[in-house]
């Protein structure tokens, strides 16, 4: 017995030996056995992550099919007191900047480091102007007490705008467009941030890409990321009907 | 049919060269690691002191107890004591106990990989896990927390002027700490296993580990959520679960609970993973129905998800939506006795010793199988509304939680000493240190079903004379389990200079963990292994230790 446990220690390993005797690529971790193995796990990782989200923001979709239905009268007025045409504005921008994420992604995929960083500047830039748009929002909410909280005011929904076909709440429904809007602030907040992240890790990603690593077969974190911008894309395009359109006219 | 083993000797074993621990030296090289080996250390230092922590609120709580009126301490600072312990046990000793650790450390070794998936998403996971940590450790500098580890809504919204929103960034940090983890395990079982390592053939403490990482992923984003909402409610007034403004304190309910249910099958999970490998391992037999077992966990975990509601009977969920929770209650029952009837199958005719990890394993046996039992009682309707916010609760999820995971994690712990540090606990004051926890244990927590069965209400300072022969039986348990838990803080730090060397296998256990060196290289393996036998295979461990004699010879 005591043979058995003097042969089995292992003889001193060369260190890193195997990365001698084949060729990997630049970018492979040395715990992966291949570098598909490597592009797999990523992106395997990043579909989970991704599932984390959606249960995240799906606490808040329950929250709003819960009181929607509750309080139908007060999210439709809360509703059409938003600003549309800014909504819809932005639904396009977030758009767009899917468009230009995904061109990036196929950028790297060419191996053109140029148009790689021109896109993910463009996804950057559209990335700021809805967040811009998104604060020209808010900011109106506050000056309109239409903030859940000490200030907020249920002035406007009980006596609405005379020359429009608002409906006047009663006191008591008027109270619950405090529930949309904190949804409303909950919701879009919540996505503003996932922005905000993610255009900081593109301004990171812009800054690696001068090295050229993206552009020489390391695809993975462009396309990992452009995954989560196109998640934070989609969240963005239910949170749109649900929170601007449940009844306009 | 069990083979017979005989235990190499360890006298001639000596400690291997060049291992994982001094690879790299300084304390910087432990900070900035990304090898899962090490994190695994970092983490398990971490979770023992805020183990401690959390006890020492639980011994303030039953000395308060030891008297029925509230002399020690007031009201509110009981709460806080009481609050305190639930959240620092919970949320950094029970959650990241077994998977941070002995998973962090074992399941690449398992499955015969060199690292987890991601490495430094595992580092960071650590990092999230000390700031939650620091958070906490704020709060109690601050003053602490009186919401119950709940958090329930109004209460903590509204009524209550403590630190809960300095404890809602501590949980929703060290959150996002064990969805990394899981989120890692799940990648790394899905993408790394070794040529020949299929499913099937996976350690079952991989297969319940997994189970449990599914429920991180998918659960405790919404507790995140749910725990935005209220620190959004606290602080700045929005009204999701505010009743003046048309929420429903019951919505908070139902999200908290579907991540806080779910989180009681993340602790224990992977503490089943750990009794499968030490019952088979101390039985030299395959574990009975190894499919089953492995079924079960997976069954558990989505079972797991569609009880919540058990928890919100007495508050008013309608008497349908209750009904139906209770049945799928009773549901969950049936995987985790599937497990019990194949352990003890497992060690039908096996040649069993009595080694410490086998020890802390059928105290395991017992307290869980009391604990589950008492939960079919609690999920069943009636029976709940009667004793639901008793010390009968209290004395259910304790058996659980600590008669169950606790063991375990010891059981764990002592079993893969020898692969974690390279040298043997002493067996002797360990086996000692087991009975004195397992005595401590029934102590402490036996009177407390008896005391809750007779009226007494959780969560008060003080109570009825009538209560007090149970309450002192109690405390003075809490005191024996006290030193049955710091028996092996001592003598376990002693072994790290002063233990046996263990050699590679002194279980002669099949894993592929046990057979590399102990401690490990960084790297694991010097080779990736191809895998050509099932789980738990001792007759091929016999076959191959006879070859090597050959070989040699």
């Amino acid at each position: 017995m005591s043979l058995a446990s003097t042969i089995t220690h292992p003889p001193e390993p060369e260190i890193h030996a195997s990365h001698d005797v084949h060729e990997h690529p630049f970018y492979q971790k040395h715990h992966f056995e291949t570098a598909e193995q490597q592009r797999e796990a990523a992106s395997f990782g990043m579909w989970l992550f991704l599932l984390t989200e959606i249960m995240f923001f799906g606490g808040l979709f329950f929250a709003y099919l819960l009181y929607r239905n509750w309080y139908y009268d007060a999210f439709v007025s809360a509703s059409n007191s938003i600003n549309m045409v800014m909504g819809l504005v932005n639904t396009i921008v977030l758009i767009g900047s899917s468009f230009t994420m995904a061109m990036a992604v196929w950028s790297a995929e060419v191996r053109n480091k140029k148009l790689l960083q021109i896109f993910l500047l463009a996804t950057v830039v559209l990335g700021f102007a809805f967040l811009g748009i998104k604060s020209g929002e808010y900011y109106d909410k506050f000056a309109e007490h239409h903030v859940p909280g000490a200030s907020f005011d249920i002035h406007d929904f009980v006596h609405p705008q005379p020359g429009t076909d608002e409906k006047a709440l009663s006191v008591d429904m008027a109270n619950k467009t405090q529930i949309f809007f904190s949804l409303y602030f909950a919701m879009t907040g919540v996505h503003a941030l996932h922005m905000i992240i993610g255009i900081a890790i593109l301004i990171g990603l812009l800054w690696y890409s001068r090295s050229g690593i993206y552009t020489e077969g390391y695809v993975q974190p462009i396309e990992n990321f452009g995954l989560y911008w196109h998640f934070v894309d989609i969240v963005w395009i239910f949170l749109f009907p649900l929170l601007y359109l449940i009844n306009r006219h | 049919m069990s083979t017979i083993v005989s235990l190499p000797d360890q006298t001639t074993a000596a400690l291997p060269k060049r291992t994982y621990i001094n690879n790299e030296h300084g304390i910087l090289s432990w900070l900035l690691t990304a090898d899962h080996k090490r994190i695994a250390m970092l983490y398990l230092v971490s979770i023992t002191f805020f183990f401690f922590v959390g006890g020492f609120f639980a011994g303030m709580v039953r000395l308060e107890l030891l008297t029925p009126a509230g002399d020690l301490m007031a009201a509110d600072t009981y709460n806080k004591m009481f609050t305190m312990h639930g959240i620092v046990m919970i949320f950094l000793f029970l959650v990241p106990s077994v998977p941070a650790t002995l998973g962090n450390f074992l399941i690449p070794i398992m499955i015969g990989a060199k690292d987890l998936a991601f490495p430094k998403i595992n580092l960071l996971s650590w990092y999230l896990y000390m700031i939650g940590g620091i958070f906490v450790l704020t709060t109690l500098v601050l003053g602490g927390v009186d919401t119950g580890w709940t958090f329930t809504t109004p209460l903590s919204t509204h009524y209550l002027n403590t630190h809960v929103v300095t404890t809602a960034t501590a949980i929703f940090i060290a959150g996002f700490s064990s969805i990394f983890t899981g989120l890692n395990f799940i990648v790394t079982i899905h993408r790394m296993r070794a040529p020949g390592m299929t499913w099937f053939r996976l350690p079952l403490f991989v297969w319940s580990n997994y189970a449990a990482s599914v429920l991180m992923v998918l659960g405790t984003p919404v507790l995140a959520i749910a725990i935005v909402l209220v620190a959004l409610e606290r602080t700045i007034g929005i009204g999701v679960f505010d009743p003046t403004k048309g929420g429903d304190p019951l919505l908070f309910q139902h999200l908290f609970w579907f991540y806080s249910h779910p989180a009681v099958y993340i602790m224990i999970l992977p503490g089943f993973g750990v009794i499968s490998e030490v019952i088979s391992t101390f039985s030299r037999k395959r574990v009975f129905g190894y499919t089953a077992v492995a079924f079960s966990s997976v069954a558990i975990a989505v079972f797991g998800f569609f009880v919540w509601a058990h928890h919100m009977f007495i508050m008013g969920v309608s008497n349908y939506s209750a009904l139906v929770f209770s049945l799928l209650t009773m549901l969950v029952a049936v995987p985790s006795a599937i497990k019990i009837f194949n352990w003890s199958f497992t060690m039908q005719k096996g040649s069993i010793t009595f080694e410490t990890p086998m020890l802390y394993a059928f105290g395991f046996i017992g307290l869980f199988t009391i604990g589950g039992l008492t939960g079919v009682f609690l999920g069943a309707l009636g029976m709940d509304v009667m004793l639901t916010e008793t010390y009968f609760v209290v004395a259910h999820f304790h058996f659980v939680m600590v008669g169950g995971m606790l063991m375990a994690f010891l059981a764990g712990i002592h079993f893969w000493w020898p692969k974690l540090t390279g040298r043997m606990y002493p067996e002797s004051v360990s086996k000692l240190a087991a009975i004195i926890t397992f005595v401590g244990f029934i102590l402490t927590f036996f009177p407390q079903f008896v005391v809750g069965y007779l009226g007494m209400p959780r969560r008060y300072h003080a109570y009825p004379p009538e209560f007090q022969v149970l309450n002192v039986l109690s405390t003075a348990g809490a005191t024996v389990l006290g030193v049955g838990y710091m028996l092996p803080l001592l003598y376990l730090a002693w072994s790290l200079k002063y233990g046996a060397i263990a050699g590679n296998n002194p279980w002669q256990a099949t894993g592929l963990e046990w057979q590399i060196q102990s401690p490990p290289l960084t790297e694991n393996f010097l080779e990736t292994p191809i895998v050509d036998h099932e789980a738990y295979d001792y007759e091929w461990l016999e076959r191959k230790t006879e070859r090597e004699l050959q070989y040699v010879g």
